[in-house]
């Protein structure tokens, strides 16, 4: 794999292990987040251990009309990229506040779709890129538990699969990745099953291996086929009683 | 709330786990005012990890700062494990300079628990290779510790119990091979094994392994292995064009726990003959790639889990050189009268003493595992005495169950830890299960 890789959302745990995994691979890096300041750790590991360059970039996810000048400001439009930007929030505060909700919303599906379609036009006329989008098991059906965020990552997963529809051919490809639960800030303090369960390490080696092997979605834990192919198949009559 | 216990599993304790990423959030959790501990990989043995009130993970700030390539000087952050250190710096030539039997510790745990080798003898502990330590002490401040200041001899085997450990600058060793020079010697005795370690007390590493299930005259029969680091002129020609290449093994997982039945008496005690028989087999110098010779439990992940679900202890205790002797053959006399053989006893010479509060001491030191039960735990009080009698002093990073008199006893050093805690305002908010039990 040629060309530089570039982190959106750089500061979550899925988004350092994303790093890692290509920077072990010998590519360049390039980290960008609200507060970039604090990614000043994260470039000095990626260089001391991988020996590649990083670079340090400010984006806010919800910015819309930035993101152009953002992704011309790059010092290098990348070969990759991979958006790990996302807020989940809680459900119960996300539907009695609307304010909330949207911000929800637009930071997992506006703010996402927008950076990733700057980057698709580009990568479009270049002829050659892979755009990761992480979305989430949350947006295949909608719970009363999350339903919000869930609805969110819904469109996002729907917005991947055009994009993917539209390139093809075009020598970009899109991955969509949905890791289920991951052990990351976001699910601390969450009694989740533990083979159900992933470590960021293993959300950064399936992406590495996804955009390796050109493939276009992804669970991370393969059971996570299974579960989400069963809550899918009940009917919505029996789903609505249920809480699951 | 989660249920945790340090690697042997015994008596889990209720705590409040919480991930650290960064300074800030280390600051934060100590800002809470409530009784905390840091944790690192969790390989210790007993409940110095845990905490009855908030355990920090420091697992999250496992962040590599910088590297001079040309002394082999790293600043890394505490989460940092030694795996990562040799995965990154290895294949350039640089190794641990001390390094414990496993590579799964973080550098935090490492320095905690001023950890040791098979070169304690010559090179000192993990301490004797850390230029600084920065740690976050009670009133939220960092202070860069450097090597020789007070602060820096209380935190290298502290056990945590100094402040949180945040960043760190070690010295690596340069190496030319991945690959040691073993030396294989099997002696028939306990004196015979002892009388072998005091001849070769030069070789870099050294590291005896006892039968301690037979008894009478052959009682601590034992397979010494030294090693060396190989140079290239050691290697066979077609070694020498990849001498950093390691052979690929698989990664074994006990995926459940095994019933406590499977390591019974009679295992065990195949076991201890069989291993011995083995090495007896192929004495002499030999090439083994450094995973083989420093980490042969780390090809099977999770073994803990082979002593079943009430887990199982260590008992690691270092007795002075002059009472080494009797104090050993006092110890393998008990366990030998109890028929509780231990599966791995590791016996190690120590060089001399450093630190405010590291476990070496100038002389021998011998670790033993033993499933949890009435019956073990009956035969480590006899060790305690045994050990006491002796001048010896106990391993806490091994330790899950000793008795708070029992460390007042070995340690003359408890006093001055303890008024240390209480001046610099450590003591009532750095604590974990262990520090609880001993009242450090
Ligand atoms: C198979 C095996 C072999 C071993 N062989 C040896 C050996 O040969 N020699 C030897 O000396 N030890 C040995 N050990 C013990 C091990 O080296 C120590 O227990 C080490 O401290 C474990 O490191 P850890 O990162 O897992 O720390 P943990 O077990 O998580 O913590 C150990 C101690 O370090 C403290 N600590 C951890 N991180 C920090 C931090 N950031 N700031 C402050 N305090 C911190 C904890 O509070 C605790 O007191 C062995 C253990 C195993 C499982």
């Amino acid at each position: 794999m040629k060309g530089p890789v570039l982190i959106l959302g750089a500061g979550s745990d899925i988004a350092r292990a994303c790093a890692r995994a290509f920077a072990a691979r010998g590519c360049a890096i390039q980290l960008a987040a609200r507060d970039p300041g604090r990614l000043e750790a994260d470039r000095a590991d990626l260089e001391t251990r991988y020996g590649v360059t990083v670079s340090l970039h400010e984006v806010d996810a919800l910015e819309v009309e930035a993101h152009e000048s953002f992704v011309a400001g790059l010092p290098e439009l990348p070969m990759v990229a991979i958006c790990a930007v996302g807020l989940m929030g809680e459900q119960d505060e996300n539907a009695a506040d609307m304010t909330r909700a949207a911000l929800v919303m637009r930071s997992n599906f506006e703010g996402p779709a927008s950076l990733l379609g700057v980057l698709a036009n580009r990568m479009e006329a270049r002829g050659a890129g892979t755009l990761v989008g992480i979305s989430s098991v949350a947006g295949e059906r909608g719970r009363a538990s999350n339903y919000i965020y869930g609805s969110a990552k819904a469109g996002f997963t729907a917005y991947l699969s055009g994009l993917r529809n539209r390139l093809a051919g075009r020598g970009v490809h899109v991955v969509t990745v949905l890791p289920g639960f991951v052990a990351t800030k976001m699910t601390e303090g969450m009694d989740l099953p533990k083979p159900l369960l992933a470590q960021p390490d293993e959300v950064g080696r399936a992406i590495l291996g996804a955009v390796e092997k050109g493939r276009d979605v992804i669970h991370v834990r393969r059971i996570w086929r299974l579960v989400m192919a069963v809550i899918k198949a009940i009917p919505e009559a029996i789903f609505k009683k249920t809480s699951i | 709330m989660t249920r945790l216990a340090g690697w042997g599993r015994f008596r889990p304790v209720e705590t409040r786990l919480a991930r650290m990423r960064d300074d800030g959030d280390v600051a934060a959790a100590l800002a809470g005012g409530t009784a905390l501990i840091a944790r690192g990989n969790g390989r210790a043995y007993g409940d110095s990890a845990v905490s009855p009130g908030l355990t920090l993970d420091m697992r999250g700030m496992d962040r590599m700062l910088s590297f001079d390539a040309d002394r082999g000087v790293l600043v890394a952050e505490a989460g940092v494990l030694l795996a990562d250190v040799i995965a990154a710096f290895f294949p350039q030539g640089w190794f641990p300079a001390v390094t414990p039997g496993t590579k799964f510790v973080s550098l935090g745990g490492a320095i905690a628990a001023d950890v040791h080798g098979k070169n304690h003898h010559v090179d000192g502990g993990f301490g004797a290779f850390v230029d600084w330590v920065e740690v976050m002490g009670a009133d939220g401040r960092i202070a860069r510790a450097e090597a020789g200041s007070e602060l820096f001899d209380w935190t290298l085997g502290g056990m945590g119990l100094t402040g949180v450990i945040l960043r760190a600058q070690i010295r690596l060793r340069p190496v030319e091979t991945g690959w040691i020079v073993q030396d294989m010697r099997a002696t028939q005795t306990l004196a015979a094994t002892i009388d072998m370690m005091e001849a070769t007390n030069d070789a870099p590493y050294s590291v005896a392994w006892l039968d301690c299930v037979t008894t009478g005259v052959m009682m601590g029969r034992g397979l010494a292995m030294l090693g060396r680091h190989a140079g290239l002129e050691d290697l066979p020609r077609e070694k020498r064009r990849k001498p950093f290449a390691t052979p690929q093994k698989p990664v074994l997982r006990l995926p459940v726990d095994l019933p406590a039945a499977a390591l019974n008496g009679v295992t065990r005690r195949v076991f201890n003959a069989a291993y011995y028989w083995n090495g007896r087999r192929k004495p002499g110098p030999r090439l083994v790639d450094w995973d083989s010779y420093f980490y042969p439990l780390d090809a099977i992940l999770d073994w803990n889990r082979g002593y079943g679900r009430a887990g199982f202890l260590q008992f690691q205790c270092a007795l002075p050189q002059e009472a080494a002797r009797p104090g050993m053959a006092a110890l393998l006399e008990a366990i030998a009268a109890s028929g509780e053989a231990s599966v791995l006893s590791v016996l190690k010479r120590f060089g001399a003493e450093r630190g405010r509060f590291s476990f070496p001491m100038a002389g021998y030191t011998l670790a033993l595992d033993f499933p949890a039960n009435d019956r073990s735990l009956k035969l480590m009080e006899r060790l305690d005495a045994i050990t006491l009698d002796h001048g010896g002093r106990f391993y806490l990073a091994k330790d899950a169950r000793m008795p708070r008199a029992v460390m007042e006893a070995a340690d003359g050093r408890v006093a001055a830890f303890r008024a240390m805690r209480a001046q610099s305002g450590a003591k009532g908010l750095f604590v974990s299960a262990q520090s609880e039990r001993l009242g450090l």
